[in-house]
């Protein structure tokens, strides 16, 4: 098969361990540090050019932060972040990365839109995290030891984003990782973004959620239905931040036997599809990750967009990997 | 030139989901020290215009005063400006010099001007096109500086046609500003309007012939002040948008929408003639755009002022922000609405005076009668004394107000002249 190195395009065979053209590393491809605003469009989506205020000079449009709309596409795996119909800014954020016959790691997380800078806070997260990750990946190191390591080093490194006296306020995000390697995947969490399983008869959610509303339902307290409509659903019980005090994130792990998809989401897809038969029931069939990603946020889109949306599927190849 | 512009832009951004409609006031002020932004004489050019149709004839202290009131602003001409002064008729001719042309002021060409100014005698008709055409030719071998005509007259454009005149303004418009003045009472305030819109000029009536001179001086002096001639504002407004209306607001209301000449793509110039230093006026723009999304920001327009030589001398911004937060898009900018309710009060004012004429007493009442709570209500006094004179105001803060049976026309046609003027928008800003 021949492939091409991502940096530079020029031809590189499967074995290379680095781009002979640009000295690329090949084993390990992922999605840009720092996020989207790294590679920003140079022209409107009218196909206007920006002006020195970042005015479009066609249809006036701002620039859109690049982060309003996110796809990141790699062999395997893509993600599609949205900023949603409501709010004003993208506070969600992914980063995921693939490690050539090894397997591949992704993180989303949801920045708590009542905190200071939630967007740097979930991009922040996502890039610490998704490094231990793929180098634990790299190393074969233990999954879910690496997930622990991966959500408090991501922790530690959104507390350090806060202000000194502004602790009510800190920056904070939610986590959900996955670890998927030939054999078995881990899927770790902190706060109410969701991992489903989805294979060939159905889907199952893995995560369970950290919120009060959550909590009330285990203890018996709230039914799950009251928990949707309770005011009470969103408020997370843990989070990554300054003010977080986490220890350990919750993390499971299980084997892979059969093909399907991992999906990692913000609560801006799970809002309007609670149970993993609502994700079953509008899941589309046979085509890359890219293409469920995209359908899926658009049918959060549709429904109304009240929060950011962010949809990461990993390709499961049933006792093959990732 | 050492004019320095500053353009300043007032608006609510904020807008609804789907709302198409930008408004902003755009506050656009010269700023200079006098000795710098001073124009060279020789640069600027005057022409004036006076009415000499036989009706200046009575009585005999019209024709006396108007010959007063030019002699007055001849005298104010500094020495080295280029004037020239014209006869109007059913013709019109020069009066001084003898060729169509200009002189420059000096001692000597003032006082020929004043001798040959003395010597007028009233007789014939009006054709206020032709008197136009005439100061265009007179002006036309100038060049540089502001161009600036004063015109005088006491009686109607009865020996043209409407569109006769139409197509001498539409020919002159845009070549010099000019300013016009009715005497007396027998004149049409609207004919006059017409003159002073298309030459971004003032329109006024001067009720008291005695009055003239002191009003020509100032006239005179103010023209001579202008430091910067035809400036225009340029519009940058997104494709697929459109200029719903550009306005004068304040010192009075011109509307410019239909100035407009494409200078670009999606980019159009509005004149704005000559201007001084230490001065500022506001304009109402109101621009249709394609609605963005909730959350989305958009460039509705880039405003700049833009010399003759096509050098941009200052820029502002209207912006769209659409938002589902309806305390933001709620709020109306009080500078929008309050040029909103002064060019209703003009309208009121006009509408309610039509229709007094027809005998309309119904129509009349209320539109007078919401002029008059208008006018209460932004604080425009020198609007709510003129309406006094035409209504009887029974309570300014509800409109309550009853036709007086008796009017002097000159009331009646100084409340129609000075309805355009407006309040500008109060201090603190």
């Amino acid at each position: 098969m021949v492939e091409s190195c991502p940096e530079c395009a020029s031809a590189v065979s499967p074995q290379d361990r680095f781009c002979e053209e640009c000295g690329r590393n090949l084993r390990v491809q992922r999605t840009p540090v720092g996020g989207p605003e790294a590679v920003a469009d140079a022209r409107c989506a009218c196909g206007g050019g920006f002006d020195a205020d970042g005015f479009c000079g066609r249809c006036g449009r701002d620039r859109p932060p690049a982060r309003d709309r996110v796809e990141y596409v790699l062999p395997g795996l893509a993600g599609v972040s949205d900023r949603g119909r409501r709010r004003q800014r993208n506070e969600d954020s992914m980063a995921f990365g693939r490690v050539r016959g090894r397997g591949v790691a992704a993180v989303v997380c949801d920045g708590v839109a009542s905190s200071e800078r939630a967007e740097q806070a979930s991009q922040v997260a996502v890039d610490t995290a998704v490094d231990l990750l793929l180098t634990a990946v790299q190393s074969g190191a233990d999954p879910e030891e690496a997930t622990g390591d991966a959500a408090l080093a991501a922790d530690a490194a959104v507390g350090r984003l806060a202000r000194p006296g502004a602790e009510e306020v800190a920056p904070s995000c939610t986590f959900v990782s996955a670890v998927v390697t030939d054999e078995s995947a881990t899927v770790g969490w902190v706060g109410d973004s969701r991992a489903y399983l989805v294979g060939e008869s159905g889907a199952a959610r893995l995560t369970t959620d950290d919120t009060w509303a959550a909590q009330l339902v285990a203890e018996g307290v709230l039914t799950e239905e009251e928990a949707l409509t309770d005011r009470r659903a969103h408020v997370l019980s843990r989070w990554l931040g300054a003010d977080s005090a986490l220890d350990a994130p919750q993390a499971v792990t299980f084997r892979l036997e059969t093909p399907g998809l991992l999906v990692l989401c913000s609560d801006g897809l799970w809002n309007y599809l609670p149970e993993p038969e609502d994700l079953w029931a509008v899941l589309p069939r046979g085509v890359a990750p890219v293409e469920v990603a995209r359908e899926l946020v658009e049918v959060a889109l549709k429904a109304g967009g009240h929060d950011n949306i962010t949809v990461v599927v990993v390709q499961l190849r049933g006792g093959h990997g990732a | 030139m050492a004019l320095e512009f500053a353009v300043e832009v007032f608006q609510n951004e904020y807008l609804p989901e789907g709302a198409a409609e930008v408004n902003a006031i755009l506050t656009v002020s010269a700023t200079g020290e006098a000795d710098a932004v001073a124009v060279p004489s020789a640069d600027a050019a005057e022409v004036i215009v006076v009415d000499t149709s036989g009706s200046m004839r009575y009585p005999p202290t019209k024709l006396a005063a108007a010959k007063q009131a030019t002699e007055a602003a001849v005298d104010t001409l500094r020495d080295g400006v280029a004037f020239a002064v014209v006869a109007g008729t059913d013709q019109a001719r020069m009066v001084y010099p003898e060729q169509p042309g200009l002189v420059r002021a000096s001692p000597a060409t003032r006082s020929a001007a004043r001798r040959a100014v003395a010597r007028l005698r009233a007789d014939g008709g009006t054709a206020m096109g032709q008197w136009l055409l005439l100061a265009d030719r007179v002006f036309a071998g100038h060049q540089g500086g502001p161009k600036h005509a004063i015109l005088l007259t006491d009686g109607q454009n009865q020996h043209e046609t409407p569109h006769q005149l139409t197509a001498v303004l539409d020919q002159v418009a845009g070549r010099f500003t000019g300013d016009c003045r009715g005497v007396g009472t027998d004149w049409q305030v609207a004919e006059l309007r017409r003159i002073s819109e298309a030459l971004l000029g003032t329109v006024d009536i001067v009720a008291d012939p005695a009055n003239l001179a002191e009003d020509f001086r100032a006239m005179t002096s103010t023209a001579m002040d202008k430091a910067l001639a035809d400036v225009s504002l340029r519009l940058w407004t997104p494709e697929g948008s459109r200029v719903l209306f550009l306005k004068q607001a304040s010192p009075g209301l011109l509307d410019l929408t239909d100035r407009r000449v494409e200078s670009a793509a999606r980019t159009g110039d509005y004149p704005t003639g000559a201007w001084g230093g230490a001065e500022s006026r506001d304009y109402h723009l109101c621009v249709r755009v394609n609605p963005a999304r909730v959350g989305d920001r958009m460039l509705a327009a880039r405003v700049s002022l833009v010399g003759p030589g096509g050098d941009v001398l200052g820029q502002g911004r209207v912006l769209a922000v659409w938002t589902d937060d309806t305390a933001l898009s709620t709020k109306i900018n009080a500078e929008v609405a309050h040029y909103t309710g002064q060019a209703e009060l003009a309208e009121a004012i006009q509408e309610g005076l039509e229709a007094r004429k027809t005998g309309d007493v119904e129509t009349a009442t209320a539109r007078l009668g919401r002029a008059v709570r208008l006018a209460h209500e932004s604080g425009n006094s020198d609007t709510a004394k003129l309406l006094a004179k035409v209504v009887d105001v029974q309570d300014p803060v509800r409109g309550t107000v009853k036709l007086r049976a008796r009017v002097a026309d000159a009331d009646e046609m100084t409340l129609d002249t000075r309805s355009t003027v407006t309040k500008r928008v109060g201090k603190g800003r």
